[in-house]
Parts: C-alpha cells; sequence; structure tokens
C-alpha cells in the first residue's frame, strides 16, 4: 500500500500525532467519532434490551392472558397483581416498546453509531467537524434516554397513549391517568431532537466539507450517501416533533390547549405535526440500513453494486417523496377523503424507488461469486424481508384496503417486517462487518450464523402470522384478545406467535454472548478482513485516534470488485494508486472570513 | 502495487477534486442548524395559522389584548442590534479590533468590533427586558396561556365586548401567543449569551483579526435569523 502516502498535508496533524489522554477524556468524554459510535453502540443495545424485554411481557400477555408471567411476582402492585398484567401495565408495555425501539435503539444504532464510526473512516478524514457538539449529542441522548426510562419509576408509571402520542388522551392527565410519565416522555424526545439535530449538523457538514483528495460525490459509498441523505432528512423532520412535544408538554404543564377540543384546540394536529414527522423518520430508520447493506452486497457479490448512480437517486427519491405521504398514516382520523386520495398516489409512487433498490440488490448478486459470510447472510436477509414490509405496505397505502386493516395487527406486522425484518437484519449485518474495526477482533463466523438461521425462523414465526391475526380483525393494543368471540378461533395463533417470540429472544442471547465474548477472546482481525475497498480498511484494526497521519487519496469508486485492473486479486480499494491513476487535485481549504 | 509515476497524459481530463461547499465548516454547519431552526419555527407557526383559521368565532382585535406600541418599540430595538451586527462584521472585516478611535478631521470617533457588539448584546438584551416586562404586565392583566384569568381586568372586558377581546378564543390565543414569542424570546436569550461569551473569551482578549473572524460572522447569521422570525411574528401575532 505504498501508494497511500500521496497525501496533502491535513488542516491538523492527525493520527500517531495525538498525545496520550487519560481514562476519561479517551473513553468517557472522548470527542473521538469512533469512541461516541462505540458508546452509542452499548448504549443502544442496552436500550435495544429493554425494548425486546417489554415485548416479551406484551407477548406473554397475548398469549396466555390472565396467566400469571414467570418472574411476574418481582414487579409491584401497580404493574401485577398475582403475576398478571394489569391493562393500566399492558398499555405502558406497550407504549414504551415503541418508544424505546424505535427513538432509542433502532434510530441511534443506525444513526448515532454507523454515522458516527462510518462517515469520518469512509470519506476520508481526521474526524468530525465538530468533535465536541458529537460528544454533547451523545451525552445528550444517553440522557433523553435516561428520562425516558425514569417514567416507569415515577408514580402512575410510563405513559399510556401509544408510542404515537395521540391527542387529546396524551394531553390530558384526567383523561390517561399519567401525570409525571407523560411530561417526562416530552422532555425526553425534546432532549433526543436537540441530540440527533446536534449529530446530524455535524454529518452533514463533515460529509460536505471535508472529504480526501479524489473523493468525489459520486466516489462515495452508499452507506455514506444513505447516511447523508438521513441526516438531511433528520435535520428538517426533528424540529417538527419537537414543537409538536413542546407543545403537549404545555398542555400538560401551563394549562395551553393546543390539542383539547373543548378549548378550541385541534387533536387533529397532534397527528399532522407527528406524521409530518413521523413519515421521515420511517425513512431515518431504514435508508442508513440501505445504505450499509448496499456495501455489504457488493463485497459479499464480489461485484460492483448494480446501478449505482440509480441506487443514489433512489435514496433521494426516498427522502423527497417521504415528506409527502404522512397522510396516510390518517386515513381513518376523518381527514377530507380528497386529501386521502393524494396522500394514496404518492405513498404509491415509493414503491418505484424501493423496487429499484431492491432490483439493484438482486442485480448485484446475480451471477456473483458470492461469499456466504455472516453480514452477507443477514443482508440477503434484509432484502428478503424488507421486500415483505415493502408488499405489505402496499396494501395498506391504498385507501380502500387500509380501512378495514388500519389499527390492527396487520400494521404490527408491517411495522416489524421492516423494522426488525429490515433495519435490525442490516444492524446483524453491520455489527459483524465492522466489529474488527472497532475492536480489532472478529465475532465469531459460526455463532453469527447459528444465531442468523435461528433469528430468521423465529423472527417469521413470530411475524408472519400477525398478517393473518391482523385481517381477522385482532386489533393493535388489545388487552386480551380471548374476550372477543370472534377473535377466539385465532388464540392459537397468538400462542404461537409468543412462543416463537419467547424463541426470538432467547436467540439474541447468542448474538449477545458472541458480540462481548469476542471483544476479548475473538479472533485477531487481519487488516482487511473481508477483502473490501473502502478507506476505512487502509487502517489497521482498531483505527487509531485522529484515523490517518496523512489522508489518503482516493482513485476510484468503493465498488471495484472482480476488474480487471485488479490483477490477482479481486477487489480494487479506493485508495491504491495504479500506475494509469492521476493524483487528485489537493482539497482546498475554504478561506477563513469569507 | 507497483510505485510507478502516472504517464503523463494531457488529453485526458483533469482529475476530479471537489472542495466541498467553498465556505468553511462553521459558517457551513451554521445554516443547516438555521435550515432545522426554520423547521422548528415553521411548526410552531403553522400550528398557530392551522388553529386560528379552524376557529369560528373571531381572535381579539389587533392591539385589543397586545401592547402594540410597546412591542414595535422592542422590534425597533432587534433591527437596530441586527445593524450593529453588521457594523460589527465590517469592522472586524477590515481589522478594526479597537472600540473607538479618533479620526483625523472628523469629529465623530470611529467604531470598532469591540464597541458594535457590545451595542448589539445591549439591544439584544433590552428586547428580552423589554418582552419580560410585556409578559408580567399581561399576566397581570390576566392574560394567561390558558386564556383570561377569571375575574381579572381583561376577564370583564370580554364580558362587555366580547368580539373586540375575543372572548371565545382567548385559550387558544393564550396558548399559541406565549409558546412563539417565548421561544423567540429564548433563542434571542441564547444568542445573548453566546455573544456574551464570545465578547470575553474572544472579542476582549483581541483574538479575532480581518483574516480569522469566523465566530462573528456565525452568531451574526444566527442573530440576523432571530431578528427575520421576530418580524414575521410581530406581523402575524400582533398586527393581524
Amino acid at each position: 500500500m505504498t501508494s497511500v502516502a500521496h497525501a496533502t498535508p491535513g488542516a491538523h496533524g492527525g493520527g500517531a500525532h495525538h498525545a496520550p489522554m487519560s481514562f476519561w477524556r479517551k473513553y468517557i468524554f472522548s470527542t473521538d467519532h469512533k469512541i461516541i459510535g462505540i458508546q452509542f453502540l452499548f448504549v443502544s443495545l442496552f436500550f435495544l434490551l429493554v425494548g425486546g424485554f417489554l415485548a416479551m411481557q406484551i407477548r406473554w400477555q397475548l398469549g396466555f392472558p390472565g396467566k400469571p408471567m414467570p418472574g411476574g411476582g418481582i414487579l409491584p402492585e401497580s404493574m401485577v397483581v398475582n403475576g398478571v398484567i394489569l391493562p393500566e401495565y399492558y398499555i405502558q408495555l406497550v407504549t414504551m416498546h415503541g418508544t424505546f425501539m424505535v427513538f432509542f435503539a433502532i434510530m441511534p444504532l443506525l444513526v448515532g453509531v454507523y454515522a458516527n464510526f462510518l462517515i469520518p473512516l469512509k470519506i476520508g478524514t481526521h474526524d468530525m467537524a465538530f468533535p465536541r457538539i458529537n460528544m454533547a449529542s451523545f451525552w445528550l441522548a444517553l440522557l433523553a434516554g435516561l428520562i425516558m426510562l425514569a417514567g416507569f419509576f415515577v408514580p402512575d408509571g410510563a405513559p399510556r397513549a401509544g408510542w404515537t402520542m395521540y391527542a387529546p388522551l396524551s394531553a390530558r392527565p384526567d383523561l390517561s391517568g399519567v401525570t409525571i410519565g407523560q411530561k417526562l416522555w416530552c422532555i425526553s424526545i425534546v432532549a433526543l431532537g436537540l441530540s440527533s439535530v446536534m449529530g446530524s449538523v455535524n454529518y452533514i457538514t463533515t460529509i460536505i466539507n471535508h472529504r480526501a483528495p479524489g473523493m468525489t460525490w459520486f466516489r462515495m459509498p452508499l452507506s455514506v450517501w444513505a447516511l447523508f441523505i438521513t441526516a438531511i432528512l433528520a435535520v428538517l423532520a426533528l424540529p417538527v416533533l419537537q414543537g409538536a412535544a413542546i407543545m403537549l408538554l404545555f398542555d400538560q404543564t401551563i394549562g395551553t390547549h393546543f390539542f383539547d377540543p373543548i378549548a378550541g384546540g385541534q387533536a387533529l394536529l397532534w397527528q399532522h405535526l407527528f406524521w409530518f414527522f413521523g413519515h421521515p423518520e420511517v425513512y431515518i430508520l431504514i435508508l442508513p440500513a440501505m445504505g450499509m447493506v448496499s456495501d455489504i452486497i457488493a463485497n459479499g457479490s464480489r461485484k460492483p453494486i448494480f446501478g449505482y448512480h440509480s441506487m443514489v437517486f433512489a435514496i433521494v427519491g426516498i427522502a423527497f417523496l417521504g415528506w409527502l405521504v404522512w397522510g396516510h398514516h390518517m386515513f381513518m382520523s376523518g381527514m377530507n377523503p380528497t386529501l386521502g386520495s393524494t396522500f394514496m398516489v404518492s405513498t404509491l409512487l415509493i414503491a418505484v424507488p424501493s423496487a429499484i433498490k431492491v432490483f439493484n440488490w438482486l442485480g448485484t448478486m446475480w451471477r456473483g461469486n458470492l461469499r456466504f459470510h455472516v453480514p452477507m447472510m443477514n443482508a440477503i436477509g434484509f432484502v428478503s424481508m424488507f421486500t415483505i414490509g415493502g408488499l405489505s405496505g402496499i396494501f395498506m397505502a391504498a385507501t380502500p384496503v387500509d380501512i378495514p386493516l388500519h389499527d390492527t395487527q396487520f400494521i404490527v406486522a408491517h411495522i416489524h417486517y421492516v423494522l426488525f425484518g429490515g433495519s435490525l437484519f442490516a444492524l446483524f449485518a453491520a455489527i459483524p462487518y465492522w466489529y474488527p474495526k472497532m475492536f480489532g477482533r472478529m465475532m465469531d463466523e459460526r455463532i453469527g450464523k447459528i444465531h442468523f438461521w435461528l433469528t430468521f425462523i423465529t423472527y417469521n414465526f413470530t411475524f408472519f402470522p400477525m398478517h393473518i391475526i391482523g385481517m381477522g380483525g385482532q386489533m393493535r393494543r388489545i388487552y386480551d384478545p380471548t374476550v372477543y368471540d370472534f377473535l377466539k378461533p385465532q388464540q392459537p395463533l397468538n400462542v404461537l406467535i409468543s412462543i416463537s417470540a419467547f424463541a426470538l429472544f432467547a436467540s439474541q442471547l447468542l448474538f449477545a454472548f458472541n458480540f462481548l465474548w469476542s471483544l476479548k477472546k475473538g479472533k485477531r482481525a487481519p487488516q482487511n478482513p473481508w477483502d473490501d475497498n473502502g478507506l476505512e480498511w487502509s487502517l489497521p484494526n482498531p483505527a487509531p485516534h485522529g484515523n490517518w497521519e496523512q489522508i489518503p487519496n482516493v482513485y476510484r469508486g468503493p465498488y471495484e470488485f472482480s476488474a480487471p485492473e485488479a490483477g490477482n486479486a479481486d477487489f480494487l480499494p479506493q485508495y491504491v494508486k495504479l500506475p494509469t491513476d492521476r493524483d487528485p487535485a489537493p482539497a482546498i481549504a475554504p478561506a477563513a472570513g469569507h | 502495487m507497483t510505485h510507478a509515476t502516472a504517464t503523463a497524459d494531457q488529453m485526458r481530463p483533469p482529475f476530479p477534486a471537489e472542495p466541498g461547499a467553498g465556505v468553511y465548516s462553521n459558517k457551513l454547519g451554521m445554516w443547516v442548524f438555521l435550515a432545522s431552526d426554520v423547521m422548528f419555527f415553521t411548526a410552531l407557526i403553522g400550528s398557530y395559522i392551522v388553529l386560528r383559521f379552524g376557529m369560528t368565532d373571531p381572535w381579539a382585535a389587533p392591539g385589543a389584548v397586545l401592547n402594540v406600541p410597546l412591542t414595535a418599540f422592542n422590534t425597533f430595538l432587534l433591527i437596530c442590534s441586527s445593524v450593529s451586527m453588521v457594523k460589527a462584521y465590517a469592522a472586524i472585516a477590515d481589522g478594526k479590533k479597537y472600540f473607538l478611535r479618533p479620526v483625523p478631521g472628523k469629529m465623530l470617533r470611529d467604531g470598532g468590533l469591540k464597541l458594535w457588539l457590545l451595542v448589539t448584546i445591549i439591544c439584544g438584551a433590552m428586547f428580552v427586558g423589554v418582552q419580560l416586562l410585556e409578559y408580567t404586565k399581561l399576566i397581570g392583566h390576566g392574560f394567561t396561556p390558558a386564556g383570561f384569568r377569571e375575574g381579572s381586568q381583561l376577564a370583564e372586558h370580554a364580558l362587555a365586548d366580547p368580539v373586540r377581546f375575543g372572548a371565545a378564543t382567548s385559550g387558544m390565543y393564550g396558548s399559541t401567543f406565549f409558546t412563539m414569542t417565548g421561544f423567540h424570546g429564548f433563542h434571542v436569550t441564547c444568542g445573548v449569551i453566546s455573544m456574551l461569551y464570545l465578547y470575553f473569551t474572544k472579542v476582549l482578549p483581541e483574538k479575532y483579526s480581518a483574516n480569522d473572524h469566523r465566530g462573528i460572522e456565525v452568531i451574526g447569521l444566527y442573530w440576523h435569523f432571530v431578528d427575520l422570525v421576530w418580524i414575521i411574528l410581530f406581523t402575524i401575532v400582533y398586527l393581524i
């Protein structure tokens, strides 16, 4: 790799020039983007576990209503009586499961971890544009998560209005029966929004201004493209949720009436504000997964990604259309039906860029020299599960179909196919893929494969039957399906779902074990374990503080697999200079003050 | 990998190198943040529009509840502070780090960064002060975020003239008024605190120069944005 030396002097010395730091500066109050990414990883995996525990309790109640929950005795009387979950606690479980998974598990796992960790490594820079703002962003996110978690420990418990917090139930403590927990939800969301905006300002600025020489827009890996577009969505969407959460908080504290129809407020306004944020949020939760899966599928197929430019434009197209579709969450809300048709058309349009992406992934794998390593298997899992989730999305986008399906378990199945089958499978691909870059060791391949198959099978047994019971009329969030005569014949399916869900949860213990065990005992990683082209693999594992001493030059796009120029190797890294390559013009530092 | 140098082939296009947005990162970051802040105020102002036009009863007539002349003076203060911010930026762009300096042959002395930023800080702080005074008076008269307080002076006026004082809509009027102006005031306060911090850590020690005065330009962007938001708020909340 001698050609790496052709580089321009960095604005500030990186790499080995950094002085040794104390433990606190290095690991706790760190401004290094890689440490911040790893901090986010541990914190959001913790919240993923919390969300998982809540889901298990929900499944116990739905599968075995009225039976004492194992271990339920340790919970206080206000939640569980004689081991049986109370309705008041059940609705808290549903609310907080959604809140934790969306805001504190999947979103920080995708954006907090991988935007922080990958962007500087993949575009070739020493750190983020604003490292201290980056650190503040992490600590604010952790604080927000703890405030949210505190909801379970205050009088009246956690919020009970569902993760979407529909008003006026959420705005009026006399209706919901929750005083403090509801306010904590609002405060936590405002803090999380601020953290997200701070992070995203960083990602956008870094990608625009800090790319290595030769790293042109269309040489950026798709993961970076996806994270860039995601950051734009976050910067524009989160403030709307913050504004709405502040109004909701004021309704509960200083006596405003934004969402209270009795005093002239509008309950529907909350839904509009929430989903105006909420639909871009859906793409915040899936675009980074798509980007990382694109990188991994190209690598595992040993072929250039099929249709790189169309992949980029599909990301941009999805992100743009994502602003025009929020009404499809509100077909049943009493919104103007003409407006509903408009939202139906714009929603169906999103299927086009999404399908482009799916076909491009298939085109990439087609006749490739497939390597079935754990990241690749999970990435293929992502593509197949996302396709199912996308197809059920088209069902619900059509207003006439949505009317009977609305608010049933069918919706629950859909969201889990895109969020678990989609985003979480992408994370099961991304975590082992970049694990060596984070910790210098490999995760165990064999445990990884067992984990993949167990997860894939139990996952489908958990979520696929939800489509069926949803079409059979089981509403989501109901406490006990057996009290309804028309739902009784479906109860065996509910039992099957619950047992599969427990098995699914148990399978994740394998992943947790593999993750923690490999930290100390994993096989030492070679420098480029996946034979990949990205700039990050020009660094030792784990990457040193400050990344490169001298920023590498970039000579080509990220997907030059099986290129004839590569000679015997079947990959050609972005930083390798061939005799025919020209050095890029040095990056021009923008003039200060003008 | 071989280490051969590239053969000069003048027929090939030069290597593409994209230097970024062409502005330094602090300024770009502030632009992105302001885009985000636009969305925040859009949520508040959009809700205000939806709520106000969603009501069948009219809102209080302009000036019936709110003290428009006082706020007009406050608006003038904030616009003045934007002018002095431009003067501060122009001063340091010319390298004028000083407070005041005599100009030969002229009666008036020439102001530098230290003067103009101080003027901006004072105008901004006065704006917040006047707004707090306005809030105290309004709440004293009975105008609260929940509407007219029962038994207060305003509630009696509203009984006597329900149309002019918007008796039926006072709850929404109070909700939107205090939320929108309050968050604007919060933004001004944050700006004043940031400028004070810059004043003591960078301006007084003369760390800014004609070549590098990024902090002044970036806080200036923020300040003009906050000023612009106020002009919109003043129009839609107080005047119409």
